[in-house]
Formats: C-alpha cells, structure tokens, sequence
C-alpha cells in the first residue's frame, strides 16, 4: 500500500537533490572542517555554501548571522537562554499560549529559576491582540519569543508587526519559524527580527540539523559551550552531511515557492472545501486566510481523533491529531484550547499537512476515504446524531 | 503511535455488539465528552435468573476505548449481575492481551460502566455528578474520587502517581491534586504492609519441610518435566535445601546457576523466609 503522507508538518521527505547532495559527505569527504588539511577544509567550503544559500533564503544580510545547530528545539532553547544569559538584570519575557513545547516548556522552566513569564492569549481564530503585547512589554522585558506560524493549525501571526513593537519598546525579538521557512517568503534584511530558529526536517532536509539565525550585532551568550565551531557561538563539531543538505533543501524551498503558494494552496483548499461538504458537522480551526497554504486543521464533531487516524492509517493516509489520546498527555491541545474550541471540537480535531509532493489524486483518495471513516465511528458514537445521547454529558 | 494488540486492534476494527438495547433493563453511562471519552452499556436481563442475554454498546473514544467497550460486551454476554459485577479492569486489558500502559484508564471505564449498569438494574440511582457519600473528589479536572482512586492502586497494585494517572487520569489536567495522589498511595502501601504483617509469623521446622515438600512437588516439578527433566528431594539441613537433578537437567546448558536461583525464589516465596538456600548436590 502507497502511503499518503499529509503529515509534513510533523517532518518531510528528504527531496532525492538533498540526499544526493549530501551522500559523499558521509564516507567520501568525511574530514572535519576544523582540520588544517585540505581533506578537512573542503567540507568548511561546502559548509560555507549551505550558510550562503540559507542567508539566501532567509533574506539575511550576511551569511555570518546563521548559525547551524542539531535542531529546531536547541536553536529555540539556545535563543532564549542566549539572550537572557545576555542581560541578566532583566527578568521578563513574553510568549505566547500557543507556542510549540519547545519554546513554552523552556519559558515554565525559566519561570522556576525566577524568570516572570507572561503567555499571551489568542481569540478563536489564533490570533493575538497586538495591543495586548504592546501593554506587556515594560522595562524590565529582556525578550519577546512569538511564533511565525502555528504547527498544529497554520495560522501565521502578523510578526514583522510584532517585531516593530517590540523593537520599540526596546526589547529583543526572536521568532520560532520552524513552520514558516519554505511556505512563507522571509527577507530579514528588511525586518526587524532580531533572532529566528528553523529547523532543517520541516522542508526536505534532514533530521538533526537545525539553524539559528542571529542579526549581526545581536547580544548572544554560547548555549552550547565548546570549541571554536560557528564563530564561537556554537561549540560542537558540524553535521556536515545534514548543513550540506539542509543548503541544498533552502535552496530548492526558493524554487517552489511559488509552487508552495499556488498548487499546494490550491489542492489544500480542495481537500477543505470537500471535507467540509461532504462531511457534516466538520468545522475548520484557525483564522483561514493568514495561514500556511500547505495546512488545515479540521474538528470532526462527535468522534475522536485517534480512532479516525487509526482507520486513515488503515487506508495508507497519515496525518495527525490534537486530541488528548495522541499527544500521550490526557488533555488535548493546547492550541486548540487556547483558541477556546469547545472540547466537543478539539478532541476530534484533524491536522493534515501537504507538502509539494502531494499529488491531486491523493488529495481525491483522502476526500472518499473520509467521509464512510467519518460515518463508521459516529456510528459507534453516543453522542453521534443518530444516537439517544448521553444522560450524563 | 501506540503499541497495541492484535486483539485490540481487532476489536477495535470489528467492534462486538455496537448500538443501543431498547428499553433496556440497566443502562450504564460514563465519562463524558469533556474528557474524551464516554461509553454507554445497555443490557438485556433475564429477570428470574438475572442471566445477562444481551449487551450493546456506544463509545466515543480512542482505539483502545472502542475495543475495551467490545471486549467488555463480549465478557459479560451469558454471564449472570453477580459473576459479570467480579470482573475488573485488569482482566478487561488481559482479555485483550493487554494496553498500553497510559491506556488503561480506557479499560477502567469499561468496569466502571458495567458497575453503573448494574447499580441502574438494581435500583442504585447513579451518583450523576454528585460525589457518592464518604467520598472525596481528589482530581477536579477528572472528576476523580479518592475511593476510586484507591480501589484503582490497590487492585493493579500501582506504587507511582503516574500509573495512578494512566489508570484514572486524575492528576493528567492541572496536576495539582499529584501531592494527594501521592499521599493516597503511601497509605495503600502502609495499609498493605500491616496487613503482610498480620501474616504467620514464623513457621515451625515441621510445617517448613511440608511446604518446601508441596512445593517442591506441585510447583517445581512440572515446570523441569516439561523439558524432560526432574527433581528429587535429597535433604533439608537447616536453611540450605539439597536436591538432587535428573534428566535432561543435567545435561541442559542453563542447568545450574539458574535453575538453582529459580528453585531458591520459589522456596523464599513458599516459606516466606529470606534465608533458604536451594543446593544442588552431584549425582
């Protein structure tokens, strides 16, 4: 059975350029970059390369602000220990409710050392209230971390604003872009974006490569403290197959951009438009518009999402879910939760997630997989529409 | 993505007895839609014997709680309100070759909806959302009692709050009632160990022999016969138990070291004495 993978917000495919780029330096050109041999320096040049063609990407000014790391959790960790350690009479931060584990796991700890954390809400669509950031920033706010857009429901904040306020009231700014590289077209040179963590798995390179992009100027302490590696701001010897591929992967992101605006957008919108009418009582989470054009979070009512991605998975499709029986804890998402959906919706929520190689026929097996999947579990359902309900609701 | 069953997965896939009895003798209802997962029992009663003919039921819920609810149904078919009301939520799991750990709770709900079911036939109004007289909610965000919590740890002899979570879920939502959990579970454990403590003291030299004799016969035996070996009883001198090996035993390669260990545990737990020594002596 042929999967289809509509999970890539999760992880993607390596693209098969990637993996040819990266394939001699496993047991060809292995030297280590730090060498003083030419065996060792031809991989600092390829690695030079990567940091040239991600700079590229991101808009950056200079290839020196990139900074690879071994993923998107260690470039968000080493961004928010990085500048606290920087300033450390300052003890404020703001994030927001919705942020990945990453960045909101690390603030909770951070508020166990001292640090006082203020998590900003978001209106049922996922958005914030930008006035509400406005009035939390004070003095004594050392960094502002928002994310560029959210994993599980795609909704992308309005960031080169948020960074503007921030910047005003004199704070420093990072963005946990992780979903946005690749699908969102970034020119840093022009933003006020102090800091931004990427990571490589999210657009066609390899696990165990990730990048942290600091602005020239930007007060940074090691998070990761050894040798000499990335200018002194990352110690560790380089991934040198992954920052290889994950150059080549940015530099194919910037090919298909458009294709990631226009026919991955179209066929998302597909699968939507049909699910939605085809399927009743289904709903769509998050603001439509300012969103990723590769993803959709949908609430199936009456049923849970583990079970309907047990059958899909069945099918060959793969996707995931915000309910609380996927995400090993007991609670569903906190996404969905801060965006105040009823339980009724979260639990059966489902987030597909395309990618470009998504093709229009898989998008079409998933629209008549649905619906009887759908139709089966409501069936078993007490609180399906065909059922006497529950006493006890 | 969780490690189930063949079974599970089976009975999630072909659920038993899906739908709804009309007019039903006893309805069982638990959980609700703000927890995630909510199961309905009806069944159908023989009145005079109290023999259960016919059980259905609906489940919103994940995989492992779609096929708990199938297996319960499937347990309790033919089965009278008196032999259905022994079943509990470990052999709900074991019926299907288990869950994962952080699912039990799915098999729990399985026991408690038979447990309503019956309380409804036998005129037991359920407890709605009222907490049932003498007890106490523990978990708010679960709406868990500490009785059941207990009954819970003491029927899966659970030791960490984690596991009472996987089972109940109290203390999966906010976690604040986790110390309570903690303290309920000392006093199970403290509860437990006076108990053990209540046990005969010591035995006499007598009724050891006797014990390590039946033992020896009835639980060693067998197992060394299955691979064409066997045991003989040569000595007891003090706490050192002699014994001699036959058969294929002797020859086997994990003879020795190991079948001594083996038969040393067995004795230990049989005479409830540290101290016994399984020897081995030469043919």
């Amino acid at each position: 059975m042929k999967t289809i993978y509509l999970d890539n917000n999760a992880t993607t495919r390596v693209a098969p350029e990637v993996f040819e780029e990266m394939r001699p330096y496993f047991d060809e050109f292995y030297g280590n970059p730090s060498s003083m041999h030419s065996f060792g320096g031809m991989t600092a040049r390829k690695i030079a390369e990567a940091r040239m063609r991600i700079a590229d990407l991101l808009g950056a000014g200079s290839p020196s602000e990139i900074v690879f790391t071994s993923c998107g959790t260690e470039s968000d960790n080493a961004a928010l220990f990085g500048i606290l350690r920087s300033y450390p009479s300052k003890r404020h931060i703001i994030t927001t409710k919705v942020e990945h584990p990453a960045v909101l796991n690390t603030c909770r700890y951070l508020m166990r050392e001292g640090y006082r954390v203020t998590f900003l809400s978001v209106d049922q669509s996922g958005q914030l209230d930008l006035e509400e950031l406005r009035e939390a920033i004070t003095p004594d706010t050392c960094l502002v971390s928002i994310m560029y857009a959210n994993n599980e429901t795609g909704v992308i904040f309005p960031i080169n604003e948020i960074a503007a306020i921030v910047k005003e009231k004199g704070a420093i700014f990072h963005t946990d872009a992780v979903q946005a590289v690749g699908k969102i077209s970034l020119n840093l040179k022009e933003s006020p974006i102090d800091i931004l963590s990427l990571s490589g798995h999210k657009l066609h390179a390899s696990k165990g490569v990730g990048v942290l992009y600091l602005r020239e100027g930007t007060k940074f302490t090691p998070f990761l403290i050894g040798g000499h590696q990335e200018n002194g701001r990352r110690g560790g010897t380089e991934n040198v197959a992954s920052i290889i591929g994950l150059g080549k992967a940015c530099e194919l992101a910037g090919l298909h951009y458009d294709e990631e605006q226009t026919r991955v957008r179209t066929l998302r919108d597909r699968l939507e438009t049909s699910i939605l009418e085809k399927v009743p009582n289904t709903l769509v989470n998050g603001d439509r518009v300012h969103r990723l054009p590769n993803t959709t979070n949908i609430s199936f009512e009456f049923i849970e999402g583990e079970a309907i991605l047990l059958l899909l998975s069945d099918r060959g499709i793969a996707a995931s879910s915000g309910s609380a029986c996927t995400s090993g804890s007991l609670e569903p998402s906190h996404v969905l939760r801060a965006m105040q959906i009823p339980f009724t919706h979260t639990h059966g929520s489902i987030r597909f997630s395309l990618s470009r190689y998504t093709t229009q026929e898989e998008i079409d097996t998933v629209i008549n997989e649905l619906l009887p999947i759908i139709d089966r579990l409501r069936a078993i359902s007490p609180f399906g529409p065909k059922s006497k309900g529950i006493g006890i609701r | 993505m969780w490690d189930y069953s063949e079974k599970v997965m089976d009975h999630f896939h072909n659920p038993r007895n899906v739908g709804e009895i009309e007019n039903p003798d006893a309805i069982g209802e638990i959980g609700n839609i703000v927890c995630g997962d909510a199961l309905k029992l009806t069944l159908r009663i023989d009145r005079s014997t109290e023999k259960i003919l016919d059980a259905r039921f609906q489940t919103f819920g994940c995989g492992s709680a779609i096929a708990s609810s199938s297996a319960l149904t499937e347990m309790i078919k033919g089965k009278t309100l008196e032999e259905a009301s022994k079943i509990t939520n470990k052999e709900i799991a074991d019926y299907l070759d288990g869950l994962p750990e952080e699912k039990m709770h799915c098999s729990v709900m399985g026991m408690e909806a038979l447990e309503a079911a019956i309380n409804s036939y036998r005129g037991i109004k359920a407890p709605a959302r009222e907490v049932p007289e003498g007890e106490k909610i523990v978990c708010h965000c679960f709406g868990v009692t500490d009785k059941k919590i207990t009954q819970v740890i003491e029927m899966n002899s659970l030791t960490t709050v984690e596991q009472v979570t996987n089972y109940t879920k109290a203390g999966g939502g906010c976690g604040q009632c986790r110390p309570q959990i903690e303290a309920i579970l000392a006093e199970v454990s403290k509860k437990g160990k006076e108990k053990k403590g209540a046990l005969p003291k010591k035995m006499t030299t007598l009724e050891k022999i006797k014990v390590i004799q039946e033992t020896l016969e009835k639980e060693i035996r067998p197992y060394l016969r299955a691979d064409g070996g066997d045991i003989e009883l040569v000595d007891i001198d003090g706490n050192n138990v002699y014994i001699k090996l036959s058969g294929t035993c002797q020859s086997c390669p994990s003879m020795g070291f190991t079948i001594e260990t083996f038969i040393t545990q067995k004795l230990r737990q049989a005479v409830n004495d540290e101290e016994i020594e399984a020897k081995r002596v030469p043919e």
